[in-house]
């Protein structure tokens, strides 16, 4: 690899990658992220190895990472020459077969493609690129295109526009997308401050959680004081039940290293680092691969783009801190230290890592800024609704029918994104509310379902943007569990440094526990009201701050289940353990005798054919015969 | 004397490859843990020693991160997830059922020195849910029925 110091260079780069892109022959990508993997993508990946090879196909097999729906995964794709680009999903290495044969052939016949992608979006070149030229095959017209499938239907892709999409070994993949493109532009035919007025007029928001205006925040590191600067990139996704950033990471990470590298540029720092969870190892090695790349390729080190400017980035990792997803402990963290915040009154942008003027953003907020310098503000604008530009994205999980990533434009209404692009609550349930804002944030409940999504609104509604996490609950979840479980983790994750945060938590932690254990007593409710506001005014960081947010928001909308635990000593969702009991009901059970062999304690008993009945004084509520009961027939109540 | 010469050895490398860097504190630890499955004590004295570091600035690190651990592990490190997600799918039931069929709590190691049971708060494939993590290898959608044989396979 030689260095790219020209536009020349950069567009014979750009030509290699479409080359790899849309190859001349036939290529086979299948979805290799941690889901992907996790799912029995590497099986798949092997057998058509194998398959190939076995039939002497001339055929290119790569690895990409996952375009969002993990829930039909693992996931192959075809591109074959003047054809629509097919998804298989659910494959199996049983499957490989039948589908090698198909592009061998040439025709889908038999097992059929999930969709089809008749044109690929060209997000930073601002234009699309057609798979096949002339008339659509006959053998393909009855498959869904992609834009017709629920899931995808309402979708905007801005920050996971390559994620799926592209090779992530691959930086001329990425370079014939369009990127670095906007590296070049910035660099060459832009002035700092012309940069940060264009993110500024953009409108983009830190996408970690506060939404503070990123344009604003560059440009007052830019003005502050000091030779040395630094520009951080937050990768640390502390929020439980939140794995966008690792998608971004893994799928796409070129976008976030050009992004941090205009940011750089723009506010005049001289390194950069990337902090990323000590659960993320594959994020880590594909960041690894693309610093190494970009460094190759010379848009890191010194003199890029022949533009005089220096800059190198480096990766850090965590260690399993919640904590440190804050910004002064990330800070203190990166320089080796026990990750504790500080107070905020220094401003981190102004003394930061190592004392010295830091801009930190996180992993989406970066991977935006290409798209921003490439696109413009006006259009970034144009997407989203008011205060709110460009896109968000969510990790749709829970109970909900279709789970996976998604990306959507600020504004959507919630209902949108839980019944169409979720494909609404499984086995016929009722949808009962959505957490977002991870352990700092709030359920919002189904009475407010029409709810615009975005910071303002969502804020308004006691709960939070947070980093993306989006967890559907059905009337199987009890909120008071949940008020719970939050409290806990935040106890555990809870630093120490501060006395609210660290005995304040922990009592709420207390009175939860015996709400749930059946041990509530009058005044519980109002005793847990009255220490959140001490906690949320005496805290010192945001943890311990926001620690209260759960509570108060399960309490606001949904206090009859904490008054049903604390006064009639009952669980109405059927999950607090103490408060439930396990029977059989007599008109379901066929006695089949299945949970009888499964139960741990023995605690069942029955003729086969007849009603069993389960021995309360033994049972421990451990809930296997109810996963394996097949007709539903015990009762929790 | 011999074991202990070796250990020595493998730590010095290890803070060769930081150039004793001090700052690099977190990921010198995460590569000796790395190596040793767990954080030696004497690990711990060398490195201060060799780095110059007190010894309860290094303790101050590895009790803060919950990826350091300073007793020994197993074989293998079973890591139940109860982010989120998973707790909604019932991801407690799992560790319910490893901690009875295992006669361990978590955070403990079995008798034989095979399994470590640990919690952890997301492994990032919440559309998995609920997932438990055996040696890196991520294993979705469980059942607690699934459990047994799942873990058979690890002996
Ligand atoms: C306890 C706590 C945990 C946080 N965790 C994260 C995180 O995992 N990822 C993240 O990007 N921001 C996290 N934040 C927010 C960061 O402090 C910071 O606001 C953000 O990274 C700034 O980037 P942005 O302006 O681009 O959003 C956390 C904040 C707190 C108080
Ligand atoms: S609020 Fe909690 S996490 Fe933040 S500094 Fe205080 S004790 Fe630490
Ligand atoms: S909540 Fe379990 S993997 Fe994220």
């Amino acid at each position: 690899m030689s260095t790219i110091k020209t536009l020349e260079d950069l567009n014979k780069a750009a030509k290699r990658g479409l080359e790899s892109i849309i190859p001349s022959k036939t290529k086979i990508m299948v979805g290799m992220s941690t889901s992907g993997l996790a799912s029995g993508a590497q099986e798949v990946y092997d057998a058509l190895a194998a398959e190939i090879k076995k039939r002497k196909l001339d055929v290119v097999l790569c690895k990409t990472s996952a375009m969002g729906m993990d829930c039909i995964e693992p996931l192959v794709e075809v591109i074959q020459p003047n054809r629509p680009r097919l998804a298989y999903s659910r494959m199996t290495a049983k499957k490989v077969p039948e589908v090698i044969n198909q592009v061998a052939k040439g025709v889908v016949d038999g097992f059929k493609p999930t969709y089809r992608m008749d044109e690929e979006d060209y997000l930073c070149l601002n234009e699309k690129k057609p798979y096949f030229k002339g008339p659509l095959p006959n053998d393909v017209k009855d498959i869904p295109t992609i834009s017709n499938v629920d899931f995808y239907k309402k979708q905007v892709k801005i920050a996971t526009r390559n994620c799926g999409m592209i090779n992530f070994e691959s930086i001329d993949e990425y370079v014939a997308k369009g990127g670095y493109f906007s590296l070049y532009k910035a660099l060459t035919q832009m002035k700092p401050e012309q940069i940060i007025d264009e993110i500024i007029a953009s409108g983009l928001r830190g996408r970690g959680g506060g939404g503070f205006p990123a344009g604003v925040k560059w440009q007052t590191c830019r003005r502050a004081h000091g030779d040395i600067k630094y520009v951080l990139c937050n990768g640390d996704e502390g929020d439980p039940g939140a794995y966008m950033d690792r998608s971004v990471m893994e799928g796409d990470p070129h976008s976030i290293i050009e992004g941090m590298i205009i940011g750089a540029f723009a506010i005049g720092a001289t390194d950069g680092f990337i902090y990323v969870r000590n659960e993320y190892p594959l994020a880590v090695a594909n960041l690894q691969r693309a610093l190494d790349q970009a460094r190759a390729y010379g848009f890191l080190g010194n003199n890029i783009f022949n533009s005089g400017f220096n800059f190198d980035i480096k990766i850090g990792k965590g260690a399993g801190a919640f904590v440190c997803g804050e910004s002064t402990a990330l800070m203190t963290s990166l320089e080796g230290k026990a990750g504790e915040p500080r107070a905020k009154y220094i401003h981190t942008v102004e003394y930061g890592l190592w004392n010295r003027p830091s801009n930190l953003n996180n992993v989406e907020t970066w991977a935006n800024v290409p798209a921003i310098i490439s696109r413009g503000a006006k259009w970034f604008s144009s997407i989203g609704c008011k205060n709110n530009s460009g896109t968000k994205v969510f990790s749709l999980v829970g109970k909900v029918n279709n789970i996976g990533l998604v990306e959507v434009p600020m504004g959507i209404p919630l209902k949108d994104i839980i019944y169409e692009i979720g494909g609404g609550i499984p086995g016929g349930k009722k949808f009962k509310a959505v957490q977002t804002g991870g352990p700092s944030g709030g359920c919002i409940p189904k009475s407010l379902e029409d709810i615009s999504v975005d910071f303002d609104a969502l804020w308004e509604a006691g709960s939070m943007m947070g980093s993306g996490g989006m967890i559907v609950m059905d009337e199987t979840t009890c909120m008071v569990d949940i008020a719970r479980y939050f409290i806990d983790f935040l106890e555990f994750e809870s630093c120490g440094k501060c006395v609210p945060c660290r005995e304040g938590v922990m009592r709420m932690n207390e009175i939860l526990h015996d709400i749930c254990g059946g041990k509530g007593r009058p005044g519980d409710i109002e005793l847990l009201e009255s220490m959140s506001k001490g906690i949320v005014d005496g805290a010192l960081c945001a943890l311990g701050s926001t620690a209260p947010n759960p509570v108060l928001s399960t309490l606001k909308y949904f206090r009859d289940e904490y008054t049903a635990h604390v006064r009639d000593k009952k669980c109405p969702a059927g999950v607090c353990k103490a408060l439930i009991r396990f029977s059989v009901s007599d008109e379901k059970c066929t006695g089949c005798g299945v949970c009888l062999k499964k139960c741990p304690t023995e605690c069942i008993s029955g003729e086969k054919k007849k009603t069993h009945v389960i021995d309360q004084t033994e049972c421990i509520k451990c809930g296997v015969c109810k996963e394996s009961c097949k007709f539903d027939a015990i009762i929790v109540e | 004397m011999k074991k202990a010469q070796t250990m020595d050895k493998k730590v010095k490398d290890i803070i060769k490859k930081y150039y004793g860097d001090k700052t690099a504190m977190i990921a010198i630890l995460q590569d000796v843990q790395e190596e040793f499955r767990y954080l030696p004590k004497e690990t711990l004295s060398f490195i201060s020693k060799k780095m110059d570091v007190p010894l309860t600035r290094i303790y101050e690190i590895a009790t803060f991160y919950n990826a350091f651990s300073l007793k020994p592990r197993g074989k293998h490190t079973i890591e139940v997830c109860l982010g989120t997600a998973c707790h909604v799918q019932g991801a407690s039931r799992l560790i319910d059922r490893l901690e009875r069929d295992l006669s361990i709590s978590s955070g403990d190691t079995t008798k034989d020195k095979m399994f470590t049971l640990e919690e952890v708060r997301c492994l990032g494939c919440c559309s998995l849910a609920p997932v438990i993590r055996i040696s890196g290898n991520v294993h979705p959608y469980l059942t607690q029925d699934e459990l047994p044989k799942i873990l058979r396979n690890y002996k």
